[in-house]
């Protein structure tokens, strides 16, 4: 793999987790429990589309072969898109959606953090200012947590469920690859692996305070990075992509 | 506009301009008083405008890119919309103007960053307020209550 090659992999899936959790999040809007919940899920989800559309612009540039970021979100195949498999886990009920979002976000503030850092100035520059609003995120979905652990017996059941259900996707994020090894290598990229003990620990205080355990980790899912997915992708690129499949080249 | 002309052009002449150009989403701040206008450059045969956004999915950007250039091409200036991402855009680039708007409007100002402050009530000035959420109606904004007038009111989110 080129250096060239394995920079326009690394960007495009950080486009795709952005733009898979931001669907996700899209699909829960006017489904949220409550008021406050629902302008908070609909500013995530703009955040993360928005952040998609940042990594994807930059991908198409790097890439110089005349697609546009709705051609990456819109016209690849499910196989082409290399997201974490726990950002295309289903929304299910409120608990399992914080849950995915407090085991998604810690460690995605970590790598933004570290990002800032890279040596290729532009994805630097994207990192920096999503990860402003990451944190922003993060901290809503850890009170949520906490809140919901430390509730009610049910509520606590629900939660520890909801991270147990979780947990083996959790893996493959600090799982570095080729394409990780070479975007380390050649840009200043994170080592990945490293990164385990920082979220570990940061997890750990929150569940503390929330009165759950934390699973072992036992076997972890893995897949996403070679473009082999969940049952549930599927459904959700055939409901996001059905326009421009529908009608190709249709415009607002 | 002929090249002579557009050469006399200064950067002052085209943020004047701009001070009129209203943020689609809170219309009593211009696009200067909210900070995204990052610099101005008299080209010889455009304005090149650098504008930021102030959150990634912030959909007023494209909005935004549109009225400046309506603006200067009003002017018969044609303009280029340059977009940069650094330094990320923070609530400290709003102009003061734009923070007396803002309070006059009935939205409770941005703090300064690193401080701890307490928000006042718009229109009571009550420091004893609470947040209702840290969410709004736009992604820039937190929703919050004052308990002395007892008016709910929205706040710009110090980031």
């Amino acid at each position: 793999m080129s250096v060239d090659e394995a920079r326009l992999r690394y960007v495009l899936r950080l486009g795709d987790n952005a733009l898979v959790l931001g669907q996700r999040l899209s699909e829960y809007v006017t489904r949220a429990p409550e008021l406050e919940e629902e302008l908070a899920n609909a500013n995530f989800a703009l955040d993360y589309v928005g952040q998609a559309r940042l990594f994807y612009g930059y991908a198409a540039e790097l890439e110089g072969a005349g697609r546009s970021e709705d051609d990456f979100a819109f016209l690849r195949d499910g196989h082409e898109f290399e997201n974490l498999l726990l950002v295309e886990q289903p929304n299910g009920h409120f608990g399992d959606i914080v849950a995915r979002q407090f085991l998604f976000e810690s460690f995605y503030v970590l790598l933004l953090e570290s990002l800032t850092r890279c040596r290729d100035e532009r994805l630097a520059e994207i990192a920096a200012r999503a990860v402003k609003e990451v944190r922003y995120h993060l901290r809503h979905a850890s009170q949520w947590v906490i809140r919901l652990g430390d509730g009610t017996p049910e509520s606590h059941a629900r939660m520890q469920q909801s991270i147990e259900d979780l947990w083996p996707y959790t893996g493959e994020m600090f799982a570095a690859d080729a394409v990780d090894e070479a975007f380390a290598r050649d840009w200043g990229g994170p080592d990945l692996a490293a990164l385990r003990p920082e979220w570990r620990r940061r997890v750990a205080a929150v569940a503390a305070e929330a009165t759950l355990g934390l699973p072992e980790d036992g076997w972890m899912h893995e897949g996403g990075k070679r473009g082999r997915h969940t049952e549930h992708f599927g459904y959700l690129i055939a409901e996001m992509q059905f326009l421009q499949r529908a009608y190709p080249g249709m415009r607002w | 506009m002929p090249a002579e002309q557009l050469q006399r052009l200064t950067k002052e002449d085209v943020l004047g301009w701009l001070e009129e150009v209203a943020d689609p989403e809170i219309p009593v701040l211009s696009v200067v008083d909210l900070g995204v206008i990052r610099d101005v450059r008299v080209h010889a045969d455009a304005v090149e405008v650098s504008v930021t956004p102030t959150y990634s999915g912030c959909p007023a950007m494209e909005v935004i890119e549109q009225r400046v250039e309506a603006a200067l091409a009003q002017r018969g200036v044609p303009a280029t919309i340059r977009r940069v991402l650094s330094p990320p855009w923070t609530t400290d680039w709003l102009s003061e103007e734009g923070r007396r708007k803002l309070r006059e409007f009935g939205i409770a100002p941005p703090g300064r960053r690193g401080l701890d402050l307490p928000v006042a009530c718009p229109r009571c000035r009550s420091l004893d307020t609470g947040r209702v959420s840290e969410f709004g109606s736009t992604p820039c904004k937190s929703a919050w209550r004052c308990n002395a007038c007892l008016e709910p009111f929205e706040h710009f989110k110090c980031i």
